[in-house]
């Protein structure tokens, strides 16, 4: 069997992993239903005694829990615990504005780790090894987590967060980086920065290259490791469950283990919320089995995938998911950051000047998204006005900038310029070739 | 090794344990904590034939054993020591022990088994003629264990081992309890009120409240949870 950071967990056998999954499962409803007035109430509401849950199928007999219930949670109704209990919280973007706020106790940081570290050893990483982790540090889950796993693995962690890439770049020389943590896009643009400091890829340390947080393609995964000389593997997280450690890639590069005896696993038709055989594409639905501070009962992800069901041949008995191929809501996943329209939509709003007549466009400027945003000015805003309008276009980039937690560029238009119709008017234009990376951006040393 | 998937107890209409699933693989110890009237002591009767469940399966050794008799269940290799350690006060030390044995007719084996147990407590062979009565707390209980023992289990069930012992002796029971798990490999399951030594010896625990199984966990992370240090650890210190 292939190395494994907990093998007693991680190649369990089906039977024992189904008691371990039952048993916290019911310790978990107990749980809720006694510190989450949330649960406690829909338990109420919809007749359900989690006392008669006896199979781990009963699990379809609870509600979903869905983004608008984390929303309106806001800050900390689905604790579980009370704060004092709580060592840690993060906070992922949301649509209204208000993020969603997650809280660790003691143990939950710990588990975290070990199930970071799970997915660091899958992925090729041991004590030996140097790593780099470019993700943002900060409310952002997936900085601090992987930092946390590698910590625990034993390895050298560089915490050298997102962004400056030259330096990324001479810290990967110096410090001879060989596991590179970072999103799919970032490797590629990475990637970029080398060929133009005409850096030899060879001569670099790297071996190995854990990527998530965004949706990437096999394309995406030959050009990174063609380019960077590493072996890439996929990883899945979300905040709301727990950030990174969800479910990984092992070496054999097909399909992401997920973390089961922590995580209980649903597809759902994301249309009708009816559960969908193994291998049929849908809604990831993840139950939480050993949170302490925020537990969670089946969240409907919004990221569509599928179970692959066939035991691998790494020995890991955990069952993989296949790539996240889209997500169920509008959102985007801009350079890694969540986006809704509509909060982009909400802050043009807010500044004086403009109408809700707007358009998203998307591009890829070599591997790193670019975004524009069109949108059309109020007719009082004349367009001899150059000083104006330039202020009004800083200002809303300003806005968009620190709002979102990602730069796009404003381009103020013509009023009446933008396509109007009758009914569903189209405000993303994707542009990106999510399934292919774009020819002229490949550079061979 | 024993397993158990949504076992119900009913106390005439009180519903004394409700839906708990657990399980001991061969080789750990495994603490069950909770406040007293948790159900604690309930379970460990149910498991050992004591008492009926009302719903839900046992399994021993992949058996089922949910309705064998308690002395088949002993010869199955699982022995129960009962809280307050029960023994027969009159009888003396080495009558309590052998009658552990009644289910075995070997007398050859029974008087090596007898050896055995004196060598690991010699303060039983020390009062082997005494009436059980006239022991202490601590060696009462070592003369429980030792007559559980004495039916060569291959997994104990320990109730309060430490209840109403002086935390010199408590300690001196655990650290037995560890070493027939290390020499042995005995597999343990422990009902403790004292969930800081419990949590010492044992490599997992399950929390208990009004019947229910609230908490499961590593003995390390049980006792790092707030929630268990404030119900059974005494006082909170903070971390």
């Amino acid at each position: 069997m292939r190395e494994c950071f907990e093998p007693q967990f991680e190649a369990i056998n089906r039977r024992d992993l189904a008691q371990l999954q039952l048993e916290r499962l019911q310790a978990t409803l107990n749980r809720v239903a006694k510190n989450v007035p949330l649960y406690r109430n829909r338990f109420a509401a919809h007749d359900i005694n989690p006392e008669t849950f006896s199979d781990l199928a009963d699990v379809r007999r609870l509600p979903f829990t869905t983004k608008a219930d984390l929303r309106e949670a806001y800050p900390y109704g689905l604790f579980a615990v009370p704060l004092r209990d709580v060592v840690r919280l993060h906070a992922s973007s949301g649509t209204s504005g208000k993020p969603v706020v997650a809280g660790y106790t003691r143990n939950d940081i710990r588990t975290w780790s070990r199930l970071v570290a799970r997915i660091l050893v899958a992925a090729g990483a041991n004590r030996d090894d140097v790593v780099q982790i470019a993700l943002g540090y900060g409310f952002f889950t997936g900085g601090i987590g992987f930092h946390y796993g590698a910590e625990t693995v034993g390895a050298a962690v560089i915490p050298a967060s997102s962004g400056g890439t030259r330096r990324q770049v001479a810290i990967m020389q110096d410090y001879r980086t060989s596991v590179f943590v970072a999103t799919p896009s970032y490797a590629l643009h990475l990637a970029e920065t080398l060929c133009a400091m005409d850096v030899n890829v060879n001569a670099l340390s790297l071996r190995y290259g854990l990527f998530g947080a965004e949706t990437w393609t096999e394309a995406m995964r030959a050009a990174i490791e063609d380019r960077l000389k590493l072996t890439a593997t996929d990883n899945y997280g979300l905040s709301e469950i727990m950030g990174p450690g969800v479910a990984g890639e092992c070496l054999e590069q097909a399909g992401m283990h997920v973390n089961e005896d922590h995580f209980l696993i649903e597809i759902v038709d994301p249309a009708t919320g009816t559960p969908l055989p193994d291998g049929e594409e849908g809604e990831l639905v993840v139950t939480t089995l050993t949170k302490e501070a925020f537990p969670m009962i089946r969240l409907r992800t919004g990221d569509i995938t599928h179970i692959i069901p066939e035991p691998c041949p790494c020995g890991r008995t955990m069952r993989r998911i296949g790539r996240i191929v889209g997500r169920c809501d509008d959102m985007l996943i801009i350079r890694g950051v969540n986006v809704f329209p509509s909060r982009v939509e909400s802050l043009l709003l807010e500044v004086e000047g403009v109408t809700p007549n707007y358009r998203i466009v998307l591009t890829r400027q070599g591997a790193l998204d670019e975004a524009l945003v069109e949108v059309e000015p109020t007719e009082n805003l004349l367009f001899d006005r150059v000083a104006e309008h330039q202020a009004l276009q800083e200002k809303l980039e300003r806005r968009l900038a620190s709002d979102l937690g990602v730069g796009m560029t404003v381009r103020l238009v013509e009023p009446g310029s933008l396509a109007r119709t009758a009914g569903k008017t189209i405000r993303v234009e994707d542009r990106r070739d999510l399934a292919a990376p774009e020819s002229d951006t490949v550079c061979r040393p | 090794m024993l397993t158990l998937r949504n076992v119900d107890i009913y106390y005439g209409r009180v519903h004394a344990v409700r839906r708990v699933s657990l399980h001991v693989a061969a080789g750990e110890i495994v603490a069950l904590i909770g406040a007293n009237g948790a159900g604690k002591t309930t379970l460990l009767s149910a498991i050992s034939g004591l008492l009926r469940v009302s719903g839900g399966d046992i399994d021993f050794d992949g058996r089922p054993v949910t309705t064998e008799k308690p002395e088949r269940i002993v010869r199955l290799g699982l022995s129960h020591v009962p809280e307050r350690r029960l023994v027969f006060g009159p009888l003396s030390v080495e009558d309590n022990l052998r009658l552990g044995a009644y289910s075995c007719f070997k007398r050859r084996q029974v008087a090596a088994d007898l050896e055995e147990i004196y060598a690991m407590f010699p303060v039983l062979r020390e009062r082997r003629g005494q009436q059980a009565a006239a022991l202490s707390g601590g060696e009462q209980q070592m003369l429980a264990i030792g007559r559980a023992l004495m039916a060569r289990p291959r997994c104990l069930l320990l109730d309060e081992p430490g209840m109403g012992l002086a935390p010199q002796v408590c300690k001196e029971i655990f650290r037995h309890i560890g070493t027939l798990r290390r020499e042995k490999g005995l597999t343990v399951l422990l009902v403790e009120q004292n969930a800081k030594s419990a949590l010492g010896i044992a490599d997992r625990g399950y929390v208990l409240e009004t019947g229910r199984v609230l908490l499961s966990g590593s003995a390390e992370e049980l006792l790092a949870n707030r929630d268990v240090r404030r119900a059974y650890l005494g006082r909170e210190k903070d971390a």
